[in-house]
């Protein structure tokens, strides 16, 4: 067990740290805005108010409250405490709700949206490209064009080209949000219905993009698999096809799952703007809301949660990986 | 150099990906001198034209008509006036008064004409129609015969002395106009967007915008990419572990996080497009500081570069003659790949609103934006939308064409047979 604890420990120390540079990176960047967000919201609120003490007095109200006013390291050490209480402050935009009860209803609509999305597609892309690899001739001609064709165009083009044939053209899906707009959230079964309905187009759109992306990979890898010298010299012991595929595949599946650890970060990026085509209410649409109220508690709090999610699946892949590959596995018996 | 030039140019990927781009810079290069209008000059009064010839009413009065004898025109000019809903409207009246529904053609105009002739009686009151809906069809039918009718169109203006209202002309239906003699038409090819303005001006000089950007994003990104890459591949030691420990940084966290937190952080009046495209530039270089570290290491102990260490050359001129050569092919990739995915970049960033400040130049992706603000795409303008996605396609597309093709060409093992 000291091999896979070493790999383990090492894997963890190493996002701790990222987390840390991201965490820092996250407080940092937002507080070089040059405009001064507590005007604005002032501003918003004082609105045909004429006294300007009391202007005045409202302002420094509101800096207090956000804490804008204290130098930059009481403000670090102040915004530390609070995270890791779960307090991540107030939202501007949509004063007084905090900013953790915005992130609460929209990050799991973004989690349950993407992650199966792009496991499945992950699963179906990589079967594809192995086939066309293997099977080569008419299947490996059309998928090819397909999947670069798909991968080329970006998430949103394809959210929209399909928002458009199959809930404009063809009616078959809602074009807009999670659930029904007629609808509280509640358990019923028209409620589970509606998101369900809702859920098919921004999935399926997930779904195709992250085939396109792998299949193309996949084959690639299959391709450098099927030519190495190891699955000649099996052809010459006789070994039958059927075994050896396995062997192949295993060995070009280790640089895609690989792959799949260092893209989905990208991918959750694209996915989250196709979320905002299909107004789905998950975290593109919260960034887009933060960024119209000129928000930043809010884009601040959305963009840590993010990172933090990609950082997580990123984890999880990297473990994944240490139970499949070998040579993890032969580090262990060390 | 030649040679390769020419086994580049064979490739029929590179080939295919190169025509288009070439096609694209072309057009985007030549329209300005035909139509050297403001893009983003606001030109409609109204939101989404439709695509199509424009011609000047007003105009057409004072211009020199032409008789034509046409047989179809009163037919076209009924047709063009009865809307969906009259037609509809139609049809329950007839299959009311018995015409079997198998026989009534929609869009057959001058079926259903000669069908409503044959059936259609002011006087007779057929079940189920209120009273309203009687005179609709009285209207309706009274329309139709005053277009069918010979009678012209008077044109009269009000004569300024006297206030009265004088006949200046006179338009006869067999009246026709050669648009070419007409002093104002424009020709819209793609319509007007939401704010009225012309969308081909704009999407070319949208376009124009967003390859520059792709082009200063790609660079800015590979030469940072290039510079670290080397530094840390050939010069190795603690420089390789620090800038190997930024890079992973920047491996897992997600660009698009940091994207968005620096073009928010910079504020919507100061982000122009070269701002914009250098945020990109500078998110974006991991990749190819990876990719080209990893080729660095393994030329690093070559036989020809020790040779070159041997002979007592300098660092930077192993790393120009002895390193750079072997990987420029790759960096050329990468750069190809980088103009595209940093076109996709601004395209991404103006949906979430993040996008190059509105009012100086028209980008692809503020140009999608605006169209998704209006909901171009779920009212059937498509108009406003499909052209700029084509766009974006096109030249991902093209530009990823260009990089499978030199991929084959610099790695045999992908060639297919």
């Amino acid at each position: 067990m000291k091999g896979y604890s070493k790999y383990f420990g090492g894997k963890l120390l190493w996002f701790s740290v990222t987390f840390v540079a991201a965490f820092l990176l996250n407080f940092i960047l937002p507080r070089l805005m040059p405009g001064d967000p507590v005007a604005v919201i002032t501003q918003r609120v004082t609105t045909g108010m004429t006294s300007q003490a009391g202007v005045q007095k409202v302002y420094e109200e509101y800096a207090n409250l956000f804490g804008t006013n204290k130098p930059m390291y009481e403000q670090f050490f102040l915004y530390v405490r609070n995270v890791f209480r779960g307090d991540l402050g107030v939202s501007f935009s949509q004063f007084p709700r905090p900013v953790a009860d915005i992130l609460r209803s929209s990050i799991w609509w973004t989690v349950a949206l993407q992650f199966p999305a792009i496991i499945l597609g992950w699963i179906i892309g990589n079967t594809l490209g192995a086939l066309a690899a293997y099977l080569k001739g008419g299947f490996d001609k059309m998928l090819l064009p397909i999947s670069i064709f798909i991968s080329n165009l970006p998430a949103f083009g394809l959210a929209i080209v399909m928002l458009v044939i199959f809930g404009v053209d063809l009616g078959w899906f809602p074009t807009s949000g999670g659930y029904g707009f007629d609808l509280i959230p509640n358990m019923s079964w028209q409620f589970v219905w509606s998101v369900i309905v809702h859920y098919q187009l921004p999935f399926w759109t997930i779904v195709l993009i992250a085939i396109g992306g792998q299949a193309i990979g996949m084959r690639s890898m299959a391709i450098y698999e099927l030519n190495a010298d190891y699955v000649k010299y099996a052809r010459f012991l006789g070994i039958k096809d059927r075994k050896t595929i396995m062997y192949v595949f295993r060995n070009a599946m280790l640089p895609q799952i690989t792959g799949l650890a260092l893209s989905v970060g990208t991918m959750v990026g694209g996915n989250l703007v196709a979320e905002v085509i299909f107004s789905y209410p998950g975290l593109g649409q919260t960034i887009l809301t933060g960024v119209m109220g000129q928000d930043y508690p809010l884009i601040s709090a959305t963009t840590l949660v993010i990172t933090l999610m990609v950082l997580i699946a990123t984890f999880v892949i990297e473990i994944l990986y240490g139970f499949i590959d070998p040579r993890v596995k032969a580090a262990q018996a060390d | 150099m030649k040679h390769l030039l020419q086994q580049v140019f064979r490739s029929p990927k590179f080939l295919v990906g190169f025509v288009i781009f070439s096609l694209l810079l072309l057009f985007v290069l030549i329209y300005p001198l035909f139509v050297p209008d403001n893009p983003l000059g606001i030109i409609g009064q109204g939101t989404f034209f439709e695509p199509g010839i424009y011609v000047n009413a007003y105009d057409v009065i004072g211009t020199d008509p032409r008789t034509l004898m046409l047989d179809n025109a009163a037919a076209n000019r009924i047709a063009s006036k009865l809307s969906p809903a009259d037609r509809t409207a139609m049809q329950e009246y007839l299959v009311a008064v018995g015409v079997d529904e198998e026989d009534i053609e929609l869009e057959d105009t001058e079926k259903l004409l000669d069908l409503w002739e044959a059936y259609y009686d002011p006087a007779a009151r057929p079940a189920g129609f209120t009273a309203a809906q009687r005179r609709y069809y009285g209207r309706l039918t009274n329309n139709l015969f005053g277009i069918l009718s010979l009678e012209s169109v008077v044109i009269a203006a009000e004569n300024p002395e006297t206030g009265v209202m004088e006949q200046i002309d006179e338009v006869k239906q067999s009246d026709y106009v050669n648009v070419n003699k007409v002093a104002n038409v424009r020709w819209l090819p793609l319509g007007t967007d939401n704010f009225g303005r012309d969308v081909l001006t704009q999407l070319v000089s949208a376009t124009k915008t967003s390859l520059q950007i792709g082009l200063v994003a790609g660079s800015i990104a590979t030469a940072i990419g290039l510079t670290l890459g080397l530094i840390a591949g050939y010069v190795g030691g603690w420089l390789d572990d620090i800038i190997m420990f930024i890079t992973n940084l920047f491996t897992v966290i997600p660009g698009i996080v940091l994207l968005i937190l620096i073009s928010f952080s910079i504020g919507q009046e100061n982000r122009g497009a070269v701002t914009v495209a250098v945020v990109i530039g500078i998110t974006s270089w991991v990749w190819t500081a990876r990719a080209v570290r990893a080729q660095v290491v393994s030329l690093r102990n070559r036989d020809h570069v020790n040779l070159s260490k041997l002979s007592g050359h300098s660092v930077a001129h192993i790393i120009v003659n002895d390193i750079l050569p072997y990987i420029a092919s790759y960096v050329i990739m990468a750069l190809i790949l980088q103009i595209s995915s940093g076109i996709l970049a601004e395209a991404g960033l103006s949906i979430l609103g993040l996008g190059p400040k509105t009012t100086e130049v028209p980008t692809l992706g503020l140009m999608m934006n605006w169209a998704l603000i209006y909901s171009a795409h779920v009212t059937n303008k498509w108009w406003a939308w499909v052209p700029v996605i084509v766009t974006i396609a096109s030249i991902s597309f093209s530009l990823n064409l260009m990089n499978t093709g030199l991929d084959q060409v610099f790695n045999p093992a992908l060639r297919e047979d």
